[in-house]
This record gives C-alpha cells, sequence and structure tokens, in this order.
C-alpha cells in the first residue's frame, strides 16, 4: 500500500491521518502546488498543513458529515423502534434498542440520584452515538478514503472520535451541561462557594479557586481527551499494520480488531458514566 | 490536527440529537417497557389468583364428594335399618296372628268339647235310667229319678 501513488510511509500515515477542511486562506498564502492565493484570500480545501493556517473557521468536512450521518442513523433507528414501540410482545429491533435503553437507564439510576429528563436521553445519545463513531475505526483503513480518493476527495477521515473537535465538542457540550446545572439547581451563590470556600476555608479563597478550577476544567478535557486519544492511537495502530505486506496484515489487525471491538464500546460507556457521574455532581450539594 | 469551527459544529449536532432523543425517542421506549412490565406482573397476578382458586375449587369438590358419601351411607343405612324394622314387624304380626289363630282354634276345641259333654252327659242319664229300669225291671218314677240322674249326670 505504501508504495502506491508514490507515497511515502510517512506520507501514507499523514494522509491517513488528515481530515478534509474546508476554510480560508489568507491572501499571499502559496499552496501546496505553488499557487499563491489571490487578493481577499479564498474559500478551499486544505491540502498538506494548509489546514494549520486556516485558523479556527474551518470546517472537517468529513467529521461532520461521518458524525451527524452516524447521528442520524442512531437517530432513525431508534425513533422507529420508539414509533412502533408495542407493550405486547417486541420485535427484533425493539427488543434491541430496549435492551440498549435498559442499560443506560440502569447506570443512569446507579449513579444519578436527582429528577432529570435529560440525564438519561442524554446518556442514551452519548453511549450509541460514540459507539458508532467508534465502530467505523473497524472498517478497513483504505477502504473507504480509497474509494474517495478515486472520486476526487483529497483527504476523509471516517471515524469522527479520531478528530479532537469531534470529542472535544461533545465533552464541552457537556461541560456546558455541568454548568448550566450547577447554577440552576445549586444557585449561583453556592456554586461559586463551591469553587472558592473549600477545601480549605475561606482565608485560603485563591488557592481553593485554583484547585477547584482545575478540578471544574479538568472535566471537559479529560472527557474528550481520553477518547480522542484511545481512538486516535487505535486508528494509528490499524494504519500502522496497514503498511504491511497484504499477505501478513490479517494477524496483526484481526487479534487488533477483536480487541478494538472491546476498546470502542468501553469507551464510549466510559464517556456515557462519566458525564453521568459528573452532571450527578453538578446536582448534589457537597 | 487542529482545532477549528467543526467542535461547535459537532456541539450543534450534539444538541440536536439529544433533544430529539429526550423528545422523541426515550418517553415512548420507557413507557413501553414500563407498561409491558405493568402487565407482565398483573399477568403473574391473574394466574397467581387462578392457581389459588383452582386450589379452592378442589377443596370445595373433595369436601362435596366427601359430603354425598356420607350422605349415600346414611340413607342406605336407614334404609337397611327400616327393612329390617319392616321384617321385624311383620314376623310379629305373623306372631301374634298366628297366636290369635291358636287361640280361637282353642276356644272352639274347648267349646266342642264341652258341647260333646253336655251332649253325652244327657245321654249317659238316659242311658243311666235305662240301665236302671233294665236292672229293676220296672219303670222308675222318671220324674224323681230324672232329678237323680240330672245329679249324677253333673257330678260327672
Amino acid at each position: 500500500m505504501a508504495a502506491e501513488g508514490g507515497l511515502t510511509t510517512s506520507g501514507y500515515i499523514i494522509h491517513h491521518l488528515t481530515n478534509l477542511t474546508f476554510g480560508k486562506l489568507p491572501e499571499g498564502f502559496v499552496r501546496y502546488n505553488g499557487e499563491v492565493v489571490g487578493e481577499g484570500g479564498t474559500w478551499t480545501i486544505a491540502h498538506g498543513n494548509e489546514a494549520a493556517t486556516m485558523g479556527f473557521w474551518a470546517i472537517n468536512l468529513d467529521t461532520m458529515l461521518f458524525s451527524v450521518g452516524l447521528g442520524m442513523l442512531f437517530i432513525w433507528l431508534f425513533k422507529k423502534a420508539a414509533t412502533k414501540a408495542t407493550t405486547g410482545v417486541p420485535g427484533n429491533l425493539q427488543n434491541f434498542c430496549e435492551w440498549i435503553v435498559e442499560f443506560v437507564d440502569e447506570q443512569v439510576k446507579s449513579s444519578f440520584h436527582s429528577r432529570n429528563q435529560v440525564v438519561a436521553p442524554l446518556a442514551l445519545t452519548i453511549f450509541v452515538w460514540v459507539f458508532l463513531m467508534n465502530l467505523m475505526d473497524l472498517i478497513p483503513v483504505d477502504w473507504i478514503p480509497y474509494l474517495a480518493q478515486q472520486m476526487g476527495v483529497p483527504y476523509l477521515k471516517i471515524v469522527p472520535s479520531t478528530d479532537v473537535n469531534a470529542t472535544m465538542g461533545m465533552s464541552l457540550s457537556v461541560f456546558a451541561l455541568i454548568i448550566y446545572y450547577s447554577l440552576s439547581v445549586k444557585g449561583p451563590k453556592e456554586f461559586i462557594g463551591e469553587l472558592t470556600l473549600q477545601p480549605l476555608g475561606k482565608w485560603a479563597l485563591p488557592a481553593n479557586l485554583f484547585l477547584e478550577g482545575v478540578n471544574l476544567l479538568a472535566k471537559p478535557v479529560s472527557l474528550g481527551l481520553r477518547l480522542f486519544g484511545n481512538m486516535y492511537a487505535g486508528e494509528m495502530i490499524f494504519i500502522l499494520i496497514a503498511l504491511l505486506p497484504f499477505w501478513i496484515q490479517w494477524v496483526l489487525s484481526v487479534p487488533w480488531a477483536i480487541f478494538h471491538i472491546l476498546v470502542i464500546t468501553l469507551q464510549a460507556f466510559i464517556f456515557m458514566v462519566l458525564t453521568i457521574v459528573y452532571l450527578s455532581m453538578a446536582h448534589e450539594s457537597h | 490536527m487542529n482545532i477549528n469551527a467543526t467542535i461547535i459544529g459537532q456541539a450543534i449536532a450534539f444538541f440536536f440529537f439529544v433533544w430529539f432523543c429526550m423528545k422523541f425517542v426515550w418517553p415512548p421506549l420507557t413507557g413501553a417497557l414500563r407498561e409491558r412490565q405493568k402487565k407482565i406482573a398483573e399477568g403473574l397476578d391473574a394466574a397467581d389468583r387462578a392457581s389459588r382458586d383452582l386450589e379452592l375449587a378442589k377443596e370445595k369438590a373433595t369436601q362435596a364428594l366427601r359430603e354425598g358419601k356420607e350422605e349415600a351411607a346414611a340413607i342406605i343405612e336407614q334404609a337397611n335399618k327400616r327393612a329390617n324394622q319392616i321384617v321385624d314387624d311383620a314376623k310379629e304380626q305373623a306372631i301374634e296372628e298366628g297366636n290369635r289363630l291358636k287361640e280361637a282354634a282353642k276356644a272352639e276345641i274347648e267349646q266342642e268339647v264341652n258341647r260333646a259333654k253336655e251332649a253325652l252327659r244327657a245321654q249317659v242319664a238316659v242311658l243311666a235310667v235305662a240301665g236302671a229300669e233294665k236292672i229293676l225291671g220296672k219303670s222308675v218314677d222318671s220324674k224323681a229319678s230324672a232329678e237323680l240322674v240330672d245329679k249324677l249326670a253333673a257330678e260327672l
């Protein structure tokens, strides 16, 4: 594989780890093929490391496409089950969905003790969506990107959870919910009190604020980066295995894929459970 | 690996999916689950009740059977008793009747005997007078001897 298309090994790896980014290149920028961007800049798809220049206002098309597509798959599937939900003998799809719903519900009930209608559906969405995004990792690394390349798409990363933007997007959303519920359930006074008056008492207020601030901020960062790191590393191993001669790849890729089934489920589960726990902490006074 | 607006897009998608799930997926599915749970609980309850009812009905049936048997036994016993009584009554009646007949026969016989005795006595008197006439060779004063003979006859 590595030799195909004149790619070097590192080129192959980098190619597989580059998102399909759409953004604006500034005026005067020299592009990958030597072209110079004209006046006013230009909106285009990034090649090579051009994405770095595009700054914040660029979007990873592949991440958005696959994550939204998988999210749609999730809500379509579950909506179908929910629409046809019967209290009698359930069909296969309903059985399957109910199994997941019950599993998630149990997790929520065991660690979340306040009353909140959002947490359980949130946990279900996270679990299934993250699982589906992770599941893309099990599709052989070359299939879809190769197909896309044949159709003229230069880069395609099909696993949204190997994009730090996707995982951080979710974890920051969870963070927003943590802040929201901390403020609305406990009230601003108690929330600020928790941040400043413990663990050392009110005379050590700056130290408290520092400790609790780190504690609070570590939640979304660790949540997002844990998922990202695990999936990125897993993807990387698959890419490295794909560099081997084709007749030996299965010796490594099959065991790794089987092991990865555990990893992707576990990561989805961890993301869900930590979200529940964080939101539970946001609801409970100390 | 650059942080870019994808993070915002992802957050929006995330909130949309959570909202959708909360609105259209979670309530019907958990509702169906709860409903089914209730149904199953009711079914189990009904089964319990039915088995209890069955137990009760069985008990009742055995009791009815027992009562029926007892009644039948009582009736049979009564019938036997009655039959015995009838037989005894009949026997008694027969004995009584026999005795009565015997008495009657006895009385008749006695009457006959007495009548015969009377007749005999009368004849004995006549014979005695005739005998005495023969012995005496003359007629006896029938009037005086008749008295005597009657006395004699009464002594017989």
